[in-house]
């Protein structure tokens, strides 16, 4: 079920489009913001709202990356494995990643707190290797910062 | 020396919020262009100016805008929009002055609105701008509250809504088609042209995307000229250019210089050189889908006939260093990675070929490359090439490959007759998932 305050975001972007159906990532980006992801259940619930068949929808959520499908953690780690991190060696930040969280790639840890993903180029390329945690960037990146930058997240 | 774009910025410092910027002239091109100007003779100054378009493709901008229909029987609303998705690799320009000077890109998209008659504007940001959402959203707000936009603005009788999109990923959404289908709520695929955008464009609207950079221009060119914008460049490609640089050299960073300053400028004397230890062996100027340049380009003006001339395509103009420590076939295999994940799915050579391509290089990168492997990647430079796809991806995957295998085709065999990467240990690229 849609939450109240879930609609009233939702109408508000509706307005903004033509039909309702235009609004559907709008959508989809408010209620994985209160869910931190989209289940079957909420991509029924926006798709019957905005007036789509949830197979459709489900091709729209799937296509885009940052719209998460399956569960992730309290916090999402997004690491650039593009070009400048490549050459700059993000690969040592990925190994010890993958080494203190005990996860891969589309891991969650065992404790629900990180969920570690690979991203595409930040835009940040000349302060590689990069990171992102939630909203917040992490640039010039050392394996030995990470200790003190995974302890910000609870 | 000019810097008209990055004057106000001040790295680390928070932009200019309205009042301050209206101090130092900002919004003086909204009252010009509205109040002193018809929209054509905005076109046709901006047309005159030769800005080309500074998201890759380089573009008249004046000639895109003149294709939208114009006069009282033109299809309504129109739309603007600014491209901000930048998702190219190695491309950070855009960033500088949507962080730096968010009321810079308002006032250019005003202006371009009024050029194209355009009613309703937005600027699609990709997700990972935070800082940039955040102070374009204050700046919108600010713009809003000094009637720069809304109805009737400045009592011209010009009106204007701005919205800012921010996505949800995938490098697709770059593309001008692509980027108006997400913003209608639909998977980013690119569309048949024609129907051109400017034509048919967003809700079936006449629409012009522009890049963030070419858009901020267009507050300079009103104000001082077509000439002034003109001489700005050093060769025949008019204005500035933010260039950046990335990779092992001593001081990467984004730099506005005059267009057609060289490579080895860029290389040397702004990014400080390569680091210690490290040799350059090549480079990409303009982002991932342009084509290695080596040694002997380094004096090559980076503007776009030039870099064109050379075989590749000045593109973003921020360039990614290939050095001597990091495996050329592992950087392409990173490369195609990126394209073969960034596919939509649409068109089958895309679709197909760039996965088979990253399987090849991985074979090599894990010393199984066989001598026939070299032939096949070389045909999908030709298959994978302009005109056998449905948009420029491909295309663009192709480009470093086919220059790596022309400039680095003997580390290539190397792969192949030693049975492993030579480079092995350090830099071998492994798949993500």
């Amino acid at each position: 079920m849609l939450t109240a305050e879930e609609k009233h975001q939702i109408d508000h972007e509706i307005s903004l489009v033509p039909t309702p159906k235009n609004a559907c990532i709008e959508a989809l980006k408010i209620v994985q913001h209160s869910h931190g992801w989209v289940s079957d259940e909420s991509l029924k619930d926006v798709a019957d709202y905005v007036g789509m068949s949830t197979a459709e929808l489900d091709s729209v959520a799937t296509f885009y990356n940052l719209i998460f499908r399956r569960p992730v953690g309290r916090h999402v780690i997004l690491l650039c494995d593009s070009i400048s991190c490549y050459v700059m060696g993000y690969e040592d930040i990925r190994n010890k990643l993958f080494e203190k969280l005990s996860i891969n790639y589309g891991q969650t840890t065992a404790d629900g707190r990180f969920t570690l993903l690979p991203n595409c180029c930040l835009g940040t390329c000349d302060c590689a290797p990069a990171l992102m945690i939630d909203n917040d960037l992490y640039r010039n990146l050392t394996v030995e910062q990470l200790d003190e930058i995974l302890m910000k997240y609870t | 020396m000019e810097k008209p774009l990055t004057q106000h910025i001040v790295p680390g410092r928070k932009p200019l919020n309205l009042k301050a910027y209206e101090k130092v002239g900002g919004y003086q091109s909204v009252r010009k262009a509205l109040k002193e100007m018809t929209p054509q003779e905005v076109q046709a100054l901006v047309k005159d100016s030769n800005l080309r378009g500074r998201g890759g493709a380089g573009f008249n901008t004046g000639l895109k805008w003149s294709f939208v229909p114009m006069g009282p029987d033109a299809a309504t609303p129109k739309y603007l929009v600014a491209n901000a998705d930048e998702m190219e690799p190695g491309t950070f320009k855009d960033r500088v002055l949507l962080e730096g000077n968010p009321h810079q890109l308002i006032e250019g998209m005003i202006v371009s609105a009024y050029a194209i008659q355009a009613s309703i504007s937005y600027v699609f940001m990709r997700w990972a701008y935070k800082l940039a959402a955040r102070e374009i959203t204050q700046a919108i707000q600010d713009a809003y509250e000094a009637g720069y936009l809304g109805k009737n603005i400045l009592g011209t009788g010009f009106d204007l809504e701005m919205h800012l999109h921010t996505g949800v990923g995938r490098y697709m959404c770059g593309e001008e088609t692509a980027l108006l289908n997400a913003l209608e709520g639909k998977r980013a695929n690119p569309r048949v042209k024609p129907p051109f955008p400017q034509v048919s464009g967003l809700f079936g609207k006449p629409t012009i995307v522009n890049n963030v950079e070419t858009l901020c221009n267009i507050p300079h060119i009103i104000n001082n000229g077509a000439e002034w914008f003109k001489k700005l460049g050093l060769t025949e490609d008019a204005g500035t250019k933010l260039y950046g640089v990335s990779g092992r050299v001593k001081t990467p960073g984004c730099w506005e210089l005059p267009m057609g300053t060289t490579i080895r400028e860029l290389l040397e004397v702004h990014a400080g050189g390569m680091q210690d230890g490290y040799l350059f062996k090549g480079l990409l100027p303009g982002g991932a889908s342009t084509d290695f340049l080596v040694e002997e380009h380094l004096d090559l003006p980076m503007d776009y006939p030039s870099i064109q001339n050379a075989g590749s395509r000045m593109g973003t103009g921020t360039m990614i260093i290939l050095d001597d420590q990091t495996c050329p076939v592992g950087f392409v295999h990173n490369l195609q990675h990126f394209f073969a994940q960034e596919s939509c799915g649409f068109c089958t050579p895309c679709r197909e070929g760039l996965p088979w391509v990253e399987k090849i290089l991985l074979a090599m990168d894990r010393g199984e490359g066989k001598p026939e492997h070299l032939l096949t990647l070389d045909f999908h430079t030709k298959y994978l090439g302009p005109g056998n796809t449905f948009c420029a991806l491909a295309p663009g995957a192709m480009e470093p490959l086919q220059s790596a295998l022309k400039y680095f085709r003997e580390d290539f065999e190397r792969h192949i007759h030693e049975h492993h990467c030579p480079w092995s240990k350090t830099t071998a690229w492994q798949p993500s998932i």
